[in-house]
């Protein structure tokens, strides 16, 4: 399937990244040639194959209910681009 | 005593030849004089090497001698540093002062090690050559005009140039072998899970592994004594007793058998690359090692597997990248969408933008099955593979690099070429095994590089076969002409 300006466009806002018009034609190309690479995928005869995410398929362990984190807000929020009243500072999302 | 491992600074150390003070005033005066030509480094961190060294110093006065006890050491600016900017060479993070310190760096810094700075490295280990840096591209110092690898391309270089006498690196797909190979140092990638991943940015957290890179395999191995152990902080760190690193080197290899699997010598790969990887199984069949050919069918897939894998994993992982609650945000939001969008896009770079989009592709709605569950099910088929060979042999050993260090730019805005320089090195993360790369020669005049691969947590293996061909050979303590 191939990649074009309407797609980037499509994908790109679904990862929230701009691209503007004038890189969209060479960034379409280059993700047609990695997904074109990616594409030998098809040829795996994989049929019954199990899906694998974790290499030693090992189960989550499960720590003891309680809280040990410790209060980290004033060591954090400083980090912050902007930051009001112990609060993160965001443009206004409810007129 | 910048020619000295890491190894023998310790020896030196003990003994009093010198003090730790001066052993890590030495190379941070190295760094200050010659890393201008290299751009190995992102940050250095005189002062509070320099405190360091003094309370390393007392402690040696004290009797008390840790692992790395006053040994200077440079993390990669990917692991989080208390106090000190991590910028994980993106433009994203160029202003995050980290608020608290990884377990690997606070493992070794527990076992008396110095932290002389932050090494640089591809934008969010994204690249095999070290170009995609916000701090601008490192240089190979044997050839300033080429590439060191990537991503932990300022690690190795620092190292070849003798600039730190050891550094710390992660490796995903390849990123802590392929610089190793590139610039004639070891580099060793445990199994995954193995060391700790907390406190180390993400990139693909199914394939991520810290490990060392060193002079030799005798140092990453006093390196990955300290590093490795298990870690509540990381629950895919695993608990498993850490084995006698140290210990183990010596071991005679005497019916050691090496898999020579065919895939890793395919007819198109440069002669000199094969010859070279050839020359090295000579030498540790003169041991007493015998080789086994063997087939790896499916790895032919690894490269496809992974860049549907790491991509889906890195587009998740850097979503966290919003412009709220740290890094960078750009100027006059109009709104929310917009103070992310463009936050993102002017924070990120080309590369790292590519692949947050194949990431989303891949995950989206009509293609999870097409492309994200398809690698994983390739993922087992490799993984299974591996299997099917460690049931006949110890070790497999191949080429690390398809080539020697290439020119700056000449894979630029190429990016399925550039993938390509992980050919040998994908699989192995793909099945979270260990492997490591040894220098084993020069081509043109540039070192090339030959991987040992071990089944789970034999660590210990690998790092026994590469000591073993390093007491027989004299690759890894070559210094670049110009940096000796």
């Amino acid at each position: 399937m191939a990649i074009d300006s309407r797609v980037v466009a499509r994908v790109a806002h679904l990862a929230r990244l701009q691209v503007d018009d004038g890189e969209s034609e060479a960034l379409s190309e280059r993700l047609n040639d990695i997904l074109g690479m990616v594409d030998q995928l098809q040829q795996a005869d994989v049929g019954e194959v199990e899906p694998l995410a974790h290499p030693l398929e090992v189960s989550q362990p499960l720590r003891d209910d309680q809280v040990d984190e410790p209060d980290v807000r004033d060591k954090v929020l400083p980090l912050a681009p902007a930051s009001e009243d112990g609060c993160f500072l965001v443009p206004r999302v409810i007129e | 005593m910048h020619d000295k491992t890491l190894t023998e600074l310790k020896a030196g150390l003990q003994a009093k030849d010198f003090s730790a003070r001066e052993l890590t005033e030495h190379f941070l005066d190295r760094i200050e004089a010659r890393d201008g030509e290299l751009n190995s480094f992102i940050t250095v961190t005189r002062e509070q090497a320099l405190r360091q060294a003094d309370a390393a110093d007392q402690a040696i006065a004290a009797g008390d001698h840790r692992l790395l006890t006053g040994l200077p050491i440079a993390h990669k600016d990917i692991f989080c540093t208390e106090g000190v900017r991590t910028s994980c060479g993106s433009r994203m993070l160029d202003n995050f002062v980290a608020p608290y310190t990884a377990t690997v760096v606070e493992n070794m810094a527990r076992e008396g090690a110095i932290m002389l700075g932050k090494t640089n490295m591809d934008e969010f280990a994204m690249g095999s050559s070290n170009e995609t840096s916000f701090y601008g591209p490192v240089r190979n110092p044997w050839d300033t005009e080429r590439v060191p690898g990537g991503s932990s391309g300022g690690a190795a270089a620092c190292l070849a140039a003798r600039l730190a006498p050891a550094a710390t690196g992660t490796d995903t797909g390849g990123s802590i072998r392929q610089p190793a190979a590139l610039n004639g140092v070891t580099g060793l990638k445990p199994t995954y899970g193995r060391v700790s991943r907390w406190g180390m940015i993400a990139f693909a957290s199914s394939l991520d592994q810290a490990g060392p890179l060193g002079l030799s395999a005798a140092d990453c191995a006093l390196m990955l004594q300290a590093m490795a152990g298990h870690d509540a902080k990381d629950s895919t760190c695993l608990n498993e007793p850490v084995d006698d690193y140290l210990g183990g080197l010596d071991q005679g290899l005497d019916g050691l058998r090496i898999g020579v699997p065919e895939e890793f010598f395919p007819d198109n790969l440069d002669g000199a690359i094969a010859d070279n990887a050839r020359e090295a199984l000579r030498e540790l069949e003169k041991q007493g090692a015998k080789l086994v050919k063997v087939s790896l069918p499916s790895i032919k897939l690894s490269v496809p597997a992974y860049y549907v894998i790491a991509p889906a994993e890195a587009s998740s992982n850097l979503s966290r990248f919003d412009g709220v609650r740290f890094g960078y945000r750009c100027e006059a939001p109009k709104d929310l969408e917009d103070l992310y969008k463009r936050s993102r896009s002017e924070g990120f770079g080309a590369e790292v933008k590519r692949r947050i989009l194949v990431g989303t592709y891949a995950l989206s709605a009509g293609y999870y099955d097409a492309y994200y569950k398809r690698a994983q099910k390739v993922r087992r088929l490799i993984r299974d593979d591996f299997a099917r060979a460690f049931k006949e042999v110890d070790v497999l050993m191949g080429p690390t690099s398809p080539e020697t260090a290439f020119k700056l730019g000449a894979k630029a805005d190429d990016p399925v070429n550039m993938y390509m320089a992980d050919v040998f090195t994908i699989a192995v993360n793909l099945a979270g095994l260990p492997a490591l790369s040894m220098p084993s020669g020069f081509i043109d005049g540039l070192p090339a590089g030959t991987q040992v691969i071990g089944n789970y947590f034999q660590e210990g293996r690998v790092l026994n076969v590469a000591h073993r061909y390093q007491l027989a050979t004299d690759w890894h303590l070559r210094i670049p002409g110009a940096f000796q």
